[in-house]
């Protein structure tokens, strides 16, 4: 393997990571506030269409990601006012979802524009264009370091910028500001949280809202940035890897970049080169698919290390007996 | 004159049915501190859960320092003053001390400014109170009285000048407690006022001025410290109920069914439950547990009937039990002879979406009887001797499709006993036969064990109700913190004595 | 006292939830510009209609019942088995190997092989998530997803790579031998003088689906096993203090669900396709969560709605066929369903718990 294919694996990685960080991201917030979030998947999806139908139609992929993130927030809410509001069963509430945005979108994508659930292809303003970084061009002479820098660290989009940068912010927030500090314990002690007078409630819709903020980045760059529109399932599993990647991560942000980046760099590995020949051996295409789920049952099992989630999680906070 | 710190007037809270708080007021002076005393389950910690916000009352004002102000939430709690150190601590386990401490009182949006602003007013308070812990060491690392210093200390971080204790030195030991009330004592020197609850009339003397007694969600009395004495505050908490007479011949004791040596049962959280307990149950006798809720008795009947392991050596008519729980469990207990009414009715004893004929066979489904073939149970025979069953225990309505949740404390307590009681044990367990039981189904259940005694049974009975064990027990061994403090025979003690041995005080000390 | 007459439970609120979630259904029906009754009209002609449309109908059914008995077996023991998609993909696996690889010479005893096939397959698949959760406390719902992904994986790679005929383009296998096919309604009806659609795909796995759901009430209800199991699922403290082994009920509870989820496998795979092929579960697996909330976990819930569903599903084919409203309206359905019946429950129960309350202090 040459450097340059060495560079177009890492390229395709750092693409095919992102959506999960930004999904394991978006779980991360749900579940520290102590909301289980099965529902990363299909907040995707439905991100995914809105964004691409309204950039086909508006011809701006701004307002695009605006609506994008919009209908995740919707569903987002559906999500606290089940599991909040009606103390419902978090992991049904999150079943629901998934389906809900499954069929909508293809329903109104078919209707909308008569494609067969898939959007107008997106040309222009209507997609992320690569951004290419000061310098790129001046660089590519620097052996190793040049094409390095214009080929992965310039030239991604602008959402893959912020999906990186979310990381050190979600870490700062959650460890630095009084919000993460109150988010944190809202998931571990509800209780500790509700007789310091801080409302259970506001903190765990606020987390939630989050939550969709984030899945609505994560499908709005996977239809507008790495596609060039949507076409029905096309999330295609990736909130339940990121999930797992979000177990994976141990529930901490720089743990979740690690996460997502090696389950990043195993669908890319297995979209290049299938199969792969190690000697006499041959790694299956399919166990390369397989392996990040593997892995997080291996972790759950508690084989490497106890992956311990925050302690109020799933458990609707009722005060009085 | 000075206007009260707290004042409560016409408290009254109610969750569901169960009136917890009824009618209650009272005054407390500033600079004090004050005792609330009562047995489980009076209501002393609801009251107090009202005062700091956690709990909206149904009915009644609050005065603080004479000015009324309504106390909806915990914010407005914090903002008049009051500090609350609950029984279960609310404490984020996995944050530091310093984190605890500022949560929900932060300077702003950053962290930092607040915690080194944390940091120093800890290092203050810890000069002054005498209050010292590691603002960087994780909760879930303390002991439970560095936990509850932290409660403390958040409680002061807030500026609070009314601390309430909920029940604080349950969970010490004595070394520790004595430091508490050193804290405590300073903290009143200080001006502040403070209200411990409790149920341990060693603390209430050694360290009150004024105590108030609950009883059953009232409020009985409030006196002066240095104007009672123990005996008297035994009397006021346990209260001069009707007694109620249980007909019963001398016991005719036989050999010994139970012998207990040397029990240890060490909890999940390595804390020591039973620290070597000893003891005997005869055949045809009534052996009563009396004891504050939580001082081992649970674990004992738990150990004894196959839910929970332990260590030490258990005869049964001579043959050793399992206590590791590998080659053990409820249903091998039973088919020893062991019978067990367990101490909680609800989440134990009985599976209340089940109907009252499921609930009969409990615990004893594999009973040949109850085969209608290899497959199959047979239903229509369970209802049949259910129907049988609910008459003899004159359980209301005798209706064996109904779902146990829908019968009276008192007739679910009877379709336990009428499962565990006509299986003919050689060893009933039974734990608070009576809690939440009216009247008539009182006397009804006492005369059932009573006729079991004599049928030449052994019956090892808990109980926090005092009265229960004087009238029932031909012996009486009293529990405290794991241990057996004594045994006494009924007709030659009283309340006073098995209170006073209850909370933990030996004759001697008394 | 309950706060609720029984009927108002079982019957009332489900009645109340469906009927939100078919009114939602029809706004969506109407934003799309589509006319919902006329709609509803279609899909009852297409799926009722003709003996065709039962015979569709009745074969989605089947397969619905066999995974909504899944999720409700394990829901009585307060575990929620969402990798019934995954159990009943290794179902198939196993129905194919039985009727792929031993020589049978009746198909009904290459059924009875199938069969054993399909719950092994599908209750091995259930074991490591149930064994986890029992010994290693890993929550099942977890462990079920990801073991769902890891079924399509393996699927994919033994269709692709070891059941694929030679020089085969799709990934499946062979096409059954032609003695394991299984008697369709037509077959079976036809002798009694009753003609039935030839080529709908309802077999005679719908009886076995008949008899699942009776197996399952004599399982829950009838047997000493179903009693502990319920029992464990109200109260794991009860449980124990009755002697009830929590390991031995999530094991046996996971090995029956996964059974019976892989049980679907003898209907679709060897009763329709007759080969197995890539996704042939076609998400009926998730439909089970769906079903056993809608039959409030009842064997006899469970039929009624898995009815229910296989009508949407052929309905739901019929629109796609005659007008623009496309398949994925029954998804939609779907999860209007679960999410009303499932996770927003308590948003009906409340209000009407007050209701009845209040009826019942003024009829006093």
């Amino acid at each position: 393997m040459d450097y340059a294919t060495l560079l177009q694996v890492a390229d395709s990685t750092v693409r095919l990571s992102v959506p999960l960080l930004l999904a394991c991201l978006a779980g991360l917030y749900s579940e520290r506030a102590g909301i289980f979030d099965i529902g990363l998947e299909g907040k995707m999806l439905m991100a995914a269409f809105t964004s691409a139908a309204l950039a086909a139609v508006s011809g701006s992929v701004w307002i695009g990601l605006l609506a994008g993130i919009a209908s995740s927030m919707l569903l987002a809410g559906l999500h606290g006012l089940a599991s909040i509001t009606f103390r419902g069963n978090q992991l049904i509430s999150g079943v629901a979802i998934n389906f809900l945005a499954s069929g909508l979108t293809v329903v109104i994508a078919q209707a909308w524009f008569e494609q067969g659930g898939r959007t107008p292809s997106l040309q222009g303003a209507a997609r992320f264009e690569p951004i290419t970084l000061p310098l790129a061009e001046t660089l590519q002479g620097v052996p190793v370091f040049g094409p390095l820098y214009a080929e992965l660290i310039s030239g991604q989009t602008a959402l893959a910028y912020v999906g990186f940068a979310m990381v050190p912010l979600t870490w700062w927030l959650l460890f630095r500001t009084r919000f993460g500090l109150r988010l944190r314990a809202v998931g571990e002690a509800p209780e500790a949280v509700d007789t310091a007078g801080v409302s259970v409630i506001r903190m765990r819709f606020a987390a939630v809202a989050i939550a969709g903020v984030l899945c609505g980045l994560a499908g709005a760059y996977l239809a507008t940035a790495l596609q060039a529109g949507f076409v029905r399932e096309m999330t295609a599993g990736r909130g339940f890897i990121a999930l797992a990647a979000l177990i994976f991560a141990k529930w901490r942000p720089w743990y979740a970049l690690s996460a997502t980046l090696l389950f990043g760099l195993l669908q890319a590995v297995a979209l290049r080169f299938q199969n792969i020949d190690i000697g006499t051996f041959t790694v299956p295409v399919q166990f390369m698919d397989a392996l990040p789920y593997i892995l997080t049952v291996v972790i759950l099992a508690g084989f490497v290390g106890k992956a311990i989630p925050p302690r109020a999680g799933g458990e609707p906070y009722v005060k009085e007996r | 004159m000075t206007a009260p710190a707290i004042e409560l007037n016409g408290i009254s809270k109610a969750f569901g049915p169960v009136q917890a708080n009824k009618d209650i007021s009272i005054r407390v002076m500033p600079g004090t501190i004050h005792g609330i005393i009562g047995e489980n389950g009076a209501g002393k910690s609801t009251l107090m859960s009202i005062l700091c916000g956690f709990y909206k009352a149904d009915a009644g004002e609050i005065f603080i320092n004479g000015t009324l102000t309504p106390i909806p939430d915990s914010q407005a709690a914090i903002r008049a003053g009051i500090g609350m150190v609950f029984q279960h601590f609310k404490l984020v386990q996995n944050f530091s001390v310093l984190e605890n401490i500022i949560l929900g009182v932060e300077e702003g949006a950053l962290l930092r400014p607040s915690l080194a602003k944390a940091r120093k007013e800890l290092q203050h308070l810890a000069d002054e109170y005498e209050l010292r812990v590691d603002p960087d060491a994780l909760i879930q690392d303390l002991s439970v009285g560095h936990q509850q210093r932290v409660e403390i200390l958040k409680a002061l971080y807030r500026k609070a000048q009314i601390l309430i204790l909920d029940e604080p030195t349950g969970v010490l030991t004595p070394a520790e407690a004595d430091q508490l009330f050193r804290i405590l004592e300073r903290l009143r020197a200080e001006g502040k006022t403070i209200i411990l609850i409790t149920h341990k009339l060693r603390e209430i003397m050694h360290i009150t001025d004024t105590v108030s007694v609950m009883r059953r969600g009232q409020m009985t009395d409030t006196v002066k410290t240095k104007d009672t004495n123990p005996q008297q505050l035994a009397e006021m908490m346990v209260g001069r109920k009707v007694l109620l007479r249980v007909d019963k011949a001398p016991a005719q004791p036989g050999a010994n069914v139970l012998e207990v040596d040397n029990l240890r049962v060490t909890d999940d959280d390595g804390v020591d439950r039973l620290k070597g307990i000893s003891l005997n149950v005869r055949a045809g006798e009534i052996l009563g547990i009396a004891g504050v809720a939580g001082n081992g008795q649970s674990h004992l009947m738990q150990v004894l009937g196959g839910i929970t392991p332990g260590t030490g050596t258990v005869l049964l008519n001579g043959q050793e039990l399992d206590l590791t729980g590998k080659s053990s469990d409820g249903r091998s207990r039973r088919k020893r002879g062991i019978a067990h009414v367990p101490e909680d009715r609800q989440h134990e004893g009985l599976i209340m979406d089940f109907s009252a004929w499921e609930n009969t066979v409990f615990g004893y489904d594999d009973d040949p009887a109850y085969q209608a073939n290899a497959l199959l149970m047979d239903n229509g025979a369970i209802r049949a001797e259910t129907a049988a069953k609910m008459e003899r225990f004159d359980v209301r309505p005798p209706d064996p499709q109904l779902a146990a949740k829908n019968f009276s404390g008192g007739n679910q307590q009877k379709i336990v006993l009428a499962r565990e009681i006509e299986r003919n044990p050689d060893l009933l367990l039974v734990g608070q036969p009576t809690r939440g039981v009216d009247i008539g189904a009182i006397e009804f259940i006492h005369k059932r064990l009573v006729e079991l005694r004599d049928a030449g049974k052994a019956i090892l009975l808990v109980s926090v109700e005092l009265e229960e064990i004087l009238s029932l027990s031909d012996r009486i061994a009293v529990m405290f913190d794991g241990q057996i403090m004594g045994e006494r025979l009924p007709g030659e003690t009283d309340e006073k004595e098995l209170g006073l041995l209850m909370a933990g005080v030996r004759e001697e000390a008394a | 006292m309950s706060k609720m007459p029984k009927w108002a439970d079982i019957v009332l609120i489900p009645l109340i939830n469906l009927m939100l979630a078919f009114a939602l259904s029809a706004l969506v029906i109407l934003a799309i510009g589509e006319d919902p009754v006329e709609a509803l009209i279609l899909m009852v002609k297409g799926s009722f209609g003709s003996t065709y449309g039962w015979g569709y109908t009745l074969y989605y059914t089947t397969n619905f019942v066999f995974t909504g008995l899944a999720v409700a077996v394990a829901f009585h023991a307060a575990l929620f088995n969402i990798g019934g998609e995954g159990q009943a993909q290794l179902g198939g696996l196993g129905v194919a190997l039985i009727c792929l690889y031993l020589p049978w010479p009746h198909w009904s005893l290459a059924l009875l092989g199938a069969m054993l096939g399909a719950a092994a397959f599908g209750a091995a698949w259930a074991a490591i998530p149930a064994w986890l959760q029992a010994k290693r406390g890993s929550h099942v719902v977890i462990t079920t997803i990801m073991f769902n992904f890891i079924a399509a994986a393996l699927l994919n790679y033994v269709l692709v790579n070891l059941l694929r005929p030679p020089r085969a383009q799709d990934p499946s296998s062979a096409k059954f031998p032609e003695v394991t096919h299984l008697p369709t309604l037509h077959d079976i009806l036809s002798p009694l003088g009753i003609s039935f659609s030839k080529s709908a795909p309802a077999n005679i796995t719908l009886f076995l689906a008949i008899a699942a759901c009776f197996g399952v009430w004599l399982l829950i209800w009838r047997t000493r096993f179903g009693y502990q199991l319920r029992a464990f699922g109200k109260s794991e403290p009860a449980a124990i203090y009755a002697g009830i082994s929590p390991t031995r009920i999530i094991m046996i509870t996971m090995l029956i669900s996964g059974g019976l989820a892989g049980l679907m496998a003898v209907n679709n795979v060897m009763g329709e396709a007759e080969k197995l092929v890539l996704n042939a579960t076609e998400g009926a697996g998730f439909i089970g969560i769906a079903v056993a909330l809608m039959g409030r976990s009842h064997p006899f819930g469970v039929a009624l709605a898995a009815l229910l569903f296989g009508f949407l599903y052929q309905g739901g084919a019929e629109l796609a066929l005659w007008t623009d409203i496309p398949r994925e309206m029954i998804v939609v359905i779907q999860a209007l369903v679960i999410l009303f019946t499932g996770a927003l429950d308590n948003m009906l129960r409340m209000p009407l718990e007050r209701v009845f309350l209040a009826l019942r202090s003024e009829g006093k």
